[in-house]
This record gives C-alpha cells, sequence and structure tokens, in this order.
C-alpha cells in the first residue's frame, strides 16, 4: 500500500537528492583480474556460512527460482522492488563485478554502473560488515552457478523511482562505518553485536521505520514490518505473554520453533532455515547481544501464564466457557458467535489443549505471539495462507482457511480467538487488514 | 436446521452449526465419497469443492456453508459415465487402496476448473496438500495430465480415450 506522507517526504529528498547530484558515484570500468576469479577453498567456505547468517539466498531467490538468481517481490511503502540477481551471470547478474564493486555495494549502497541501490538491500547494515567478511561472501557468490535471470523492473511511486533521491536518504540515515568492537563487553557479546548490526541485519524488519523508510534508531527492535507480515519487537518489546529469555530465543532462532512463543512463520521461516545450518556458537552470540539489549520487565511467573494459557484452551471450547462475549460491544456480539462456532468446528480439533497433528502439538492460542500482537496482520495470514514447511521438509502443518471461510467468516473468527485467547484489546481493523491481504492473493 | 447446496439441490440438514461438514455429507447425506482420513486438515481424504476451491471438509464447519455451493465427487460422473478426470484416474490406474482417491479427484477438479491446462509446477503446487500412503501420486500426476489435454474446450473438442 502507498503511504502518501512517505510519498511527501520522499519528495523532499528528492529535491535535497537532486542538488547533491554533482556528487554522483561514477561506474567502474575495470574488469576482474584474474587474481580475483580464484578463490581459496577456506574463504568460499566462510563465505557460504556468512552467507547463511546474512540471508542472502533468502531474499535473492524468487518463488521457485534457481538460488541467488534474484527476482523476489518485495513490498515496501513506496511500491515494490524485485531482488536483483547476483549469480556470477555476466550479462544478467554480477558477474562482471570486481572485489571493489562488491564492497562498495555492500558497504555504500551502489551498484557498479554507479547507480543507488534501494535500502530494501540492506546495506545500511551491511556497511558494518569487515572488508575480510564482505570479501569471504564474494567469493562464495562468484563460484556459484551462473544463472541468467533478468530482474522484473520495479514498480514503484514518484519520486522513489529516482534514485538520486537516495543520496539524499543516505545522506540522512545512512552510517557508513565498519564495526568496532565494544572492549568492556565480552568476546560473544561483540561477536553477537557485530552479526545482529551487521549481516544479520535484524533491525530491517524487527525496527519500526520512519516516514522515509529509515530505522527508528530510537526503538531498536520495537517491532516493524516484513513483506506484509508483522515483525514483532524482541525480548522486552515482545507481545508474547511468557517473557524471552536466552533458552527460549536460542531454541527458537536454532530450531524455529519455542514451546511457549510458537512458530518460526512468514518471512521469518526461512532465516531460522538458515540459522539452523550455522555453528551454534553464531547463534549463541546473536542471543547473547540481542537478550543484553533489552531489559527484563514482566515478573509474573511463566509457569502461571502457561497454565493459564492451557486453561483457556480447555474452556475454549463447548457451550460451558465463561461468556466472555457479554463483555463485548453489543454490534460485535453477533460476529463473536459466528466466530465461536467456526473455531470450534475448524480450529479446535488442533488447538485444544491435550489435541495435537500427527507432528506436533500447537503452542496455546493464549501464548503466541500473533494472537497477543499489536496489529492482526499475522494471525490473519496463517489463517488465510496456514503454515507450511518448506517444500519436500518435514514439519508442522496448519491448513490454510482462505478457501473453506469468506471474508465475514475469517473476520469473525480471528475476533473471537482475540477475545478468547489474549487478554490485550480489541483489534478494531481486522476487516480493513483482511482486505489488504486478499488484494495480494491470486484469485 | 441449515440449508446446504450439494452438486446442485439443496438439503435441510439437522446438524449442530459446528459440525464438520465431512460428518454431514457421510451421516445425513449418505454421501460417502469424501474420506475421514486424520480430521485434522493434514491429509486430504475429506477433500470436496466450495465455491471453486479444494477444502477439507473434515474442518469445515457447516455454519459457514449457507447459501454456498458444495461440489463432491458424487456429482462429477457415475460409474458408467465417469467424468474426463474420474476416465483419467481410471486410464491410468491411479488408485492403488484407493482411499486418498476421493479427495485427489476433486482437489484437481478444482484445479482443472480454474485452469483447464496447468503446468507440471503448477499441478504439483496445487496437489501438494493432499497425500497417499500407497505412494501412487505418480500416477495421480499422469492422471491429471492426462485429463488436461481432454478437457472439453471450444477448440479441442472432446475426442475418444487417447492410448
Amino acid at each position: 500500500m502507498i503511504d502518501l506522507r512517505a510519498v511527501r517526504c520522499l519528495s523532499m529528498l528528492a529535491l535535497a537528492g537532486a542538488a547533491l547530484l554533482g556528487c554522483a558515484e561514477s561506474p567502474t570500468t575495470t574488469a576482474q583480474t584474474a587474481a580475483e576469479r580464484t578463490f581459496d577453498r577456506a574463504q568460499v567456505a566462510k563465505g557460504a556460512e556468512l552467507s547463511a547468517l546474512g540471508d542472502c539466498r533468502v531474499c535473492h531467490t524468487g518463488d521457485g527460482g534457481r538460488a541467488f538468481a534474484g527476482g523476489r517481490p518485495l513490498p515496501t511503502p513506496f511500491g515494490t522492488i524485485y531482488s536483483t540477481n547476483i549469480t556470477p551471470d555476466a550479462e544478467t547478474g554480477i558477474g562482471r563485478w570486481s572485489r571493489d564493486d562488491f564492497r562498495r555495494a555492500m558497504h555504500e549502497g551502489i551498484d557498479r554502473a554507479g547507480r543507488h541501490l534501494y535500502p530494501a538491500f540492506p546495506y545500511d547494515h551491511f556497511t558494518h560488515v569487515t572488508d575480510d567478511d564482505v570479501d569471504a561472501l564474494y567469493a562464495f557468490i562468484m563460484t556459484r552457478e551462473a544463472v541468467s535471470a533478468r530482474t522484473p523492473r520495479n514498480r514503484l511511486v514518484f519520486p522513489a523511482n529516482l534514485r538520486p533521491v537516495l543520496a539524499a536518504w543516505n545522506w540522512l540515515y545512512l552510517d557508513a562505518r565498519r564495526f568496532t568492537p565494544d572492549p568492556a563487553q565480552s568476546a560473544e557479546w561483540n561477536r553477537g553485536a557485530y552479526l545482529v548490526e551487521g549481516l544479520a541485519h535484524c533491525g530491517a524488519c524487527h525496527t519500526p521505520r520512519n516516514i522515509a523508510g529509515a530505522e527508528k534508531r530510537g526503538q531498536p527492535f520495537g517491532g516493524g514490518d516484513a513483506e506484509g507480515w508483522h515483525a514483532p519487537g524482541l525480548l522486552a518489546a515482545s507481545p508474547a505473554p511468557v517473557e524471552w529469555n536466552a533458552d527460549a530465543l536460542f531454541r527458537y532462532l536454532r530450531n524455529g520453533f519455542d514451546a511457549e512463543h510458537g512458530l518460526a512463520a512468514g518471512p521469518m521461516a526461512p532465516v531460522v532455515d538458515e540459522l539452523a545450518t550455522v555453528p551454534e556458537a553464531e547463534v549463541h552470540a546473536i542471543v547473547t547481544y540481542l537478550t543484553s539489549r533489552t531489559g527484563q520487565t514482566r515478573n509474573a511467573p511463566a509457569n502461571e501464564r502457561i497454565a493459564a494459557a492451557e486453561q483457556r484452551e480447555f474452556d475454549a471450547v463447548g457451550r460451558h466457557a465463561p461468556d466472555r462475549a457479554s463483555e463485548a460491544s453489543a454490534s460485535s456480539a453477533e460476529t463473536q458467535d459466528a466466530g465461536e462456532v467456526i473455531f470450534a468446528g475448524a480450529c479446535a480439533t488442533c488447538h485444544y489443549a491435550g489435541a495435537g497433528t500427527p507432528r506436533t502439538t500447537p503452542v496455546p492460542l493464549a501464548l503466541t505471539t500473533s494472537v497477543n500482537a499489536p496489529t492482526p496482520q499475522n494471525a490473519l495470514r496463517v489463517v488465510v495462507e496456514g503454515l507450511h514447511p518448506a517444500s519436500g521438509e518435514p514439519g508442522a502443518i496448519m491448513p490454510g482457511f482462505g478457501s473453506a471461510l469468506t471474508h465475514a467468516q475469517i473476520v469473525a473468527v480471528v475476533e473471537y480467538v482475540r477475545a478468547r485467547f489474549s487478554d490485550r484489546p480489541r483489534w478494531t481493523d481486522v476487516n480493513a487488514t483482511l482486505h489488504g491481504i486478499e488484494r495480494e492473493q491470486p484469485k | 436446521m441449515i440449508e446446504l447446496d450439494v452438486n446442485g439441490r439443496r438439503h435441510a440438514v439437522d446438524a449442530e452449526g459446528d459440525t464438520p461438514l465431512l460428518y454431514v455429507l457421510r451421516d445425513h447425506l449418505a454421501m460417502n465419497g469424501a474420506k475421514f482420513g486424520c480430521g485434522l486438515g493434514q491429509c486430504g481424504a475429506c477433500t470436496v469443492i466450495v465455491d471453486g476451491k479444494a477444502v477439507f471438509s473434515c474442518v469445515t464447519p457447516i455454519s459457514v456453508l449457507g447459501g454456498r455451493a458444495i461440489r463432491t465427487i458424487e456429482g462429477l460422473g457415475t460409474p458408467d459415465r465417469p467424468s474426463p478426470l474420474q476416465r483419467a484416474f481410471i486410464d491410468e490406474q491411479a488408485a492403488q487402496c484407493g482411499y486418498c482417491i476421493a479427495g485427489m479427484i476433486m482437489r484437481a477438479q478444482a484445479l482443472l476448473d480454474a485452469n483447464p491446462s496447468p503446468s507440471d509446477a503448477e499441478i504439483r503446487r496445487h496437489m501438494a496438500p493432499n497425500l497417499c500412503r500407497c505412494g501412487t501420486h505418480m500416477r495421480i500426476l499422469r492422471a491429471i495430465r492426462r485429463a488436461a489435454q481432454r478437457v472439453p474446450t471450444a477448440a479441442t473438442p472432446l475426442r475418444s480415450t487417447p492410448t
């Protein structure tokens, strides 16, 4: 969806960008040297690991497309940007890029032709990555199979479609410098800080963005957006009823699942798939840094919250459940009832304490982040699309209900689930949010 | 009483709103084509078509179906006059034990109704939710491909079974 305020803000940036045009970047014409085409095996292996930590493949692979060949649409408030082909194909990929071209793209967000890249490519994070690590990534990428695949044209609104805007954006928001360790902190903390703020670019989704699409530095990991999903606030900023701690966060990042919080879904699913492949110490480092960035604010014992959540699952089904509908406003009482019946017939077979699918027992809904989140976005997406493991992989399956339920029925059941399982205020924007999701779904 | 439109005929059903459609089809309407597999929307044996889309009837309560068009395998063809898709399943001998097949056919029918000549990738993606424990998936895929070529259109009228 296009945000008009954002467009106005970018227009101001465009003017500033025009003023800065005099200092536009120059294209490079140097070809790679033969030495740059030869890579050390260990360096390629290191690059593979760094690539997994940086999720290069996640964005630079289209749906059903070849790895790193690009073409994945990334919705932004300014329109749709397509990830580029970063295989070493000379014509459509980055096969002609020298090591220095690659460094400049990673550190300054400027491509080989001297054009500014959009910060959907998170160079505002990658700028912190050391030269050595960028070179290892270059070695890894340049030894992948070259795939000929042209990147679709971006569909951006004026003035975001004018790249000089980005010169102004960079001047305002880009802190282009390599990571400097904090000597007062442990080596593990520093490794975590280096990864989280750099390659892993956690804040790119989990930190809210300002009107120009830059991360709000004052609210690190306060919750943001990712490809039409809500990227929840982390740790103390998380809406989850049971507070996160280092153990839970490690389990979640390593296995994609934590029994007291839920399952990694949406754009986070491929991220945890990658984190399952890197050395365990890297994930521990990420956890150490992230937990240090947030205070533990809640104090109700977790086991009481878990017991209460499980009790709610038992209470949810059957007419003897305590009548929360009576607390609801009169206008929504009817959808509340419709939602309860749908829940009993469609959801309760699995989402009922003690029940489960062949592979998993679902996390009690009262504990899940999506049901307690500030927006209904993720709950709606899970109901409409379901949850599916990666193609050919085992994993928990929730069928999508986008075909079985009408728009009004989905709204009713999601409003019911929020009222039934969360102590947080009702969502007021379920209907509008669902309209937005339906506009994206192929009919 | 809830009124359901199944294969173009209206049925008044005396059941609670949260009753799964599968139970009503089998127990109230004596339509035993759709099967109970897992009851959890994980296997697809219960698949039927609602308003043109494949759904798991085991996790679809009848309360959501008022005024909507339900299609089951009983609405496709008869043993004497199977539908083109059923014919293709027979020609390819796509059933082993057969328990999943009604669901497979209904999911495939929803695809062919929307897209009469799907690509192989489209067929695979669309059929992914339905499981066959005997492992006849390759024959099922062949049957769908065969039916896709036989689906009559203005340009290619239905001919006798190709060999």
